[in-house]
Order: C-alpha cells, then structure tokens, then sequence
C-alpha cells in the first residue's frame, strides 16, 4: 500500500478547502491524490490491492455537522445525511414502514458488520468488483485508462449486460443505489465551487469511451446527504434479490420495484435493476409497458422483455438475461400482492 | 499471519508493558510521531507515524504507527492481542471481527488511526476477571459450535453484535444477520444454536 498522510477535518468546509485543487474538475475522484473516507469498506480493500492509490486520506468520522448522521422523516421525503450507516437505515422501523424497497435494498446488502461501518454516501459510489478491475496485474480500461478489457474475452460470468460499452463491461453491485435511482431520490452535493443538487440518476456514468470517470463528482466535490420523494407508490415497494448463495453476495440479478396502483391497474411503476448493467440502471421501458394496464404475468413478462431488449451478453453472462426477466416478473407480482 | 516480532527486539511482554502505561507515547520507536492534525508546523508526511489512543478491552493503549496499519494489525502485531484472527485481511470472512463503540465490525477494513478515542473488544475482553465465561463463548462451547476454531473468535464477537442489534429473533434472522462470518468447517447449525441459547440467556439477565 502507499504510504499515505491521514487527516481529520472538523467540518464539510474544512473538509472541501482540504480536498480542493485547481484542476479537480479534470481528475476523476477515484483517481484523485486525496480521497475521502468514512467506513473504508470498499476504499480500504481497494488501497490493499494497490487499485486506490491516495497520498492523503481525509477521515470524514469528525465531520461536527449533526445534520450528516441524521435521518429526517417528513410526510413528503426521507432524508439520509451521508454519514448514517447503512445499519441504521436498514433498521429504521419508519424508513420501513414507509418506503421498504429503501429498507430491504440495505438490509440484503454486505454483512451485518460492514453495514455497519459503510456510510451512505460511501454505498452509492462503491467502485466495481470486477474480478479484472481488483487484480492490478490484468488490463483494464477503468483502473488503466486505454489498456484495453481483460473482461471481455475473460471471465465475464459476473458482468453486465446493460449499459455496457466495448470499453468496459464492469458491473455497478451496489443494491441500495438501485433503490434510489428507481424512486428519483437527489443528492445533495457541496464543493468548493458552491452546493448542488443533482438526480440520483445524474450521479453515476455509464462507461462509454471513458470508464475510469465514474461519477459526475469533481475530486473536491462530498456527497452530504440523499433525499427520497415519497410518494403513492413508496409504501409498495419492494427489494429482490438473487444471489448465488443465500446471503452475503452480490446481485446475479435484482429489481426495485415501487407500484402506484388503481385496483389490478398500474398507474404509475418505478423499476430498477441491479446485477445486471454498468450503472444503477432505471428500467423505464418496462414502465411505460405497464402504465395504466392491469398487471398480471402476461404483462409483468412483457415488460421484463422491455427492460431487456438492448442486453448485450459475453460468452459466460447471457444467463443474466433470462434470470433478469424472471427477477423482474417476480419483483412485479409480489409487489403488486402488497398492501399498498 | 505468524505471532508479532517487534521490530525494536523487544519482548512482547515488554512491549505490552510499555504500550499500557500512561505514557503519552511508546518509546518504542525511532520515527518522530505527530498527532494526526490539519494545523501543525511541519505539513505531515506520508510516512510519518500517527500517534492514536484507544480503549481496548477497558485499558488504554498509547500507540504510534505506519498510517497503513490496519485495526486488526495493530491488534495482533502491535498490542499483542492475537485472538482475533486474520482470515482473507478484504473484508469478506468475517474471522477480523471485533466491537468498536459496541458495533461489530470488520477490523482488518479500519484503519486503526481512525479509531482514536474509540473502545474496541475483542474476543480477550469477553470472559470476567475470574474466568467466567461470557455467555456467548460457553454456548459455544455448550454446543461445540466449532472445529477448527479459526473463525470462532469472530463468530463470537459477531453473535455478541447480531444479539444486541435484536437481529436473533428467529434462526432464520440469525443465518441472515451472521452471514458475514464464514465457517470452513460448517459448523453453522451448531452455531445457530449457540446463539440461540446465548440469546435466550442473555434475554433473561
């Protein structure tokens, strides 16, 4: 690992000027020399294996702010400073009650332990594990700009089928992401050029020619808090996901699904689907399948096929196609058997 | 992955001895130490060592060490508590477990500068002053919740945490919540009904 200076600044202010440098806007954050850190879950790993290579870590635990740990709960939103631990929102009985997808998206991600050192704003941006990404020795577009993709003709069982670019096909594996992006949840963002908000959607970029830029975040700019609409369809909200084993995986496949429903008729759906692309992927094809019809097998299959339609497959990924649709006609009906 | 060899040629005990006082800072190294603060006169560099304090197993240990140096490190290497084993050193067995502030966590993923201040436990801090069993280890041992052993002491700890977040209502929550510590062995279904026992206990004190 290299040797690195690690430092404690005592507000986001601080936290920002410390982090800032004239050409931030030109570095992508991963690349950059300083990096924040909160539970190290996934930056930590990524410095063992020499992929992250940082010569200053800012430790954002001493952040004075209160408003980072908090959740706030209002009648129209739920609030997450960036800061609360993705144990804690997984086991806040309102966060449930009111918005499950939220809930479970947390809740069958990591393990009980590293939920409870991951920040919320650390989950949204945790980089890929793509086998040919960890291991330093392969090419790879995304770590080594234009070393080519030893995924491509490689073990790609793991890989995405959506999103994909023939610059990289690495997976985004974060579950809570897939949540947000399918319930237009915003993330407020502060740098030393001013305080932004953007759609959760906006966040995350899909490889195209230039994987190593991963985030519409400049080098200086920290996440300090996601905010999720709550709306008709957040209390019918579900989670699922389909892993190799039980618990403690990855997504193969997964799908977020949030129904606004007039009786058997949808009125409005929210889809997301994870295992599967590139990016926290909104499937709105297969919404716009099943607004305003009523929701049965034949229609759930037809906007699974929707959802799938530009998949593009490797030799060792196209089962994700088939398994994704089923994921997502199954998400469907179970969602559609809640109360809403 | 073998016991600490302290680099100054030191005894571990003496090592130990040194690292408990109420000394501000170990006389075990030839490096300068700085505390790890934004303003200072000398920018920090990167190889410089980090002064940290920390509770471990209600003692405080006055530390200085490379950055780099990961909690569980620091625990085997450095304090000499090696019950708490080093499996993949990635996060994904479980076997590092330990309690920061009573959370479990994964202590080969934390740096063990960021724990400044912090009350760590581990598996050494478990049993009382007279050797009474903390209820989570004798139901281990009730039901031979183990085989080789490695994983134990980061199964227990995670038991301890999985128990007192309210996640072992059921055995199913219980195979949910400790997925994160792996067993070689398998012996899950004799661990499930270690903290199922350990729960029931600890229900009633």
């Amino acid at each position: 690992m290299r040797p690195f200076v690690y430092e404690r600044p005592t507000s986001v202010s601080t936290a920002i000027a410390m982090a800032s440098r004239p050409d931030a806007v030109h570095v992508p954050p991963t690349g950059a020399d300083t990096q924040f850190i909160v539970g190290g879950t996934n930056l930590a790993d990524y410095m063992k294996l020499g992929v992250a290579r940082p010569e200053r870590l800012l430790d954002l635990n001493t952040l004075a702010e209160p408003a980072l740990r908090q959740i706030r709960i209002d009648d129209d939103k739920i609030r997450f400073g960036a800061l609360v631990r993705m144990g804690e929102a997984a086991d806040n009985n309102d966060v449930r009650r009111r918005c499950p997808v939220l809930a479970d998206s947390l809740k069958f991600a990591a393990s009980g332990q590293l939920r409870n050192m991951a920040s919320l704003g650390g989950n949204v941006l945790q980089r890929t594990r793509c086998e040919y990404f960890r291991e330093i020795s392969w090419p790879c577009n995304k770590r080594e700009p234009g070393s080519g993709c030893a995924a491509m003709e490689g073990s790609n069982r793991q890989h995405a089928v959506l999103g994909t670019s023939d610059a990289c096909i690495a997976t985004y594996h974060g579950d809570f992401a897939q949540a947000l992006v399918a319930l237009d949840a915003t993330v407020d963002v502060e740098g030393p050029r001013g305080r932004r908000t953007l759609t959760f959607a906006k966040l995350h970029k899909r490889p195209g020619e230039t994987p190593d830029i991963e985030t519409d975040l400049a080098a200086d700019e920290l996440i300090t808090a996601i905010e999720v609409p709550l709306a008709q369809w957040s209390s019918r909200s579900r989670y699922l996901k389909i892993r190799d084993r039980e618990s403690y995986a990855f997504a193969l496949a997964s799908a977020a699904v949030a129904l606004d429903m007039d009786g058997e008729t949808v009125r409005s759906a929210r889809i997301a689907l994870g295992g599967v692309a590139t990016v926290p992927w909104r499937a709105r094809e297969a919404e716009d399948v099943l607004q305003g019809k009523v929701l049965d097998e034949a229609t759930a299959q037809e906007a699974a096929e929707a959802a799938f339609a530009d998949a593009r497959p490797r030799e060792h990924n196209a089962f994700k196609i088939p398994l994704g649709k089923r994921t997502l006609v199954r998400a469907l009906l179970e969602t559609r058997d809640m109360k809403g | 992955m073998s016991d600490a060899k302290i680099s100054s040629g030191l005894s571990r005990r003496m090592f130990m001895t040194a690292s408990v006082s109420a000394a501000a800072v170990m006389p075990l190294v030839n490096s300068p130490t700085r505390a790890a603060q934004p303003a200072s006169a000398k920018p920090a560099e990167p190889r410089d060592l980090s002064a940290v304090s920390m509770r471990i197993n209600k003692q405080t240990y006055n530390l200085a060490l490379d950055n780099r140096t990961s909690l569980l490190d620091a625990l085997r290497d450095h304090v000499g508590l090696t019950g708490t084993k080093k499996g993949c050193d990635h996060g994904q067995c479980g076997a590092c477990t330990v309690l920061i502030d009573g959370k479990r966590v994964l202590s080969c993923l934390s740096f063990a500068v960021m724990n400044q201040g912090r009350e760590i436990t581990t598996v050494e801090g478990l049993a009382s002053a007279d050797g009474d069993l903390h209820p989570v280890q004798q139901a281990f041992v009730d039901h031979d919740a183990f085989q080789c052993g490695y994983c134990t002491p980061g199964q227990i700890m995670s038991a301890i945490g999985c128990i007192n977040e309210g996640h072992a209502g059921s055995e199913d929550d219980i195979r949910e919540y400790m997925s994160g510590n792996l067993c070689r062995c398998a012996a899950y279904p004799n661990i499930v009904a270690a903290i199922v026992q350990a729960r029931d206990e600890t229900r009633r004190a």
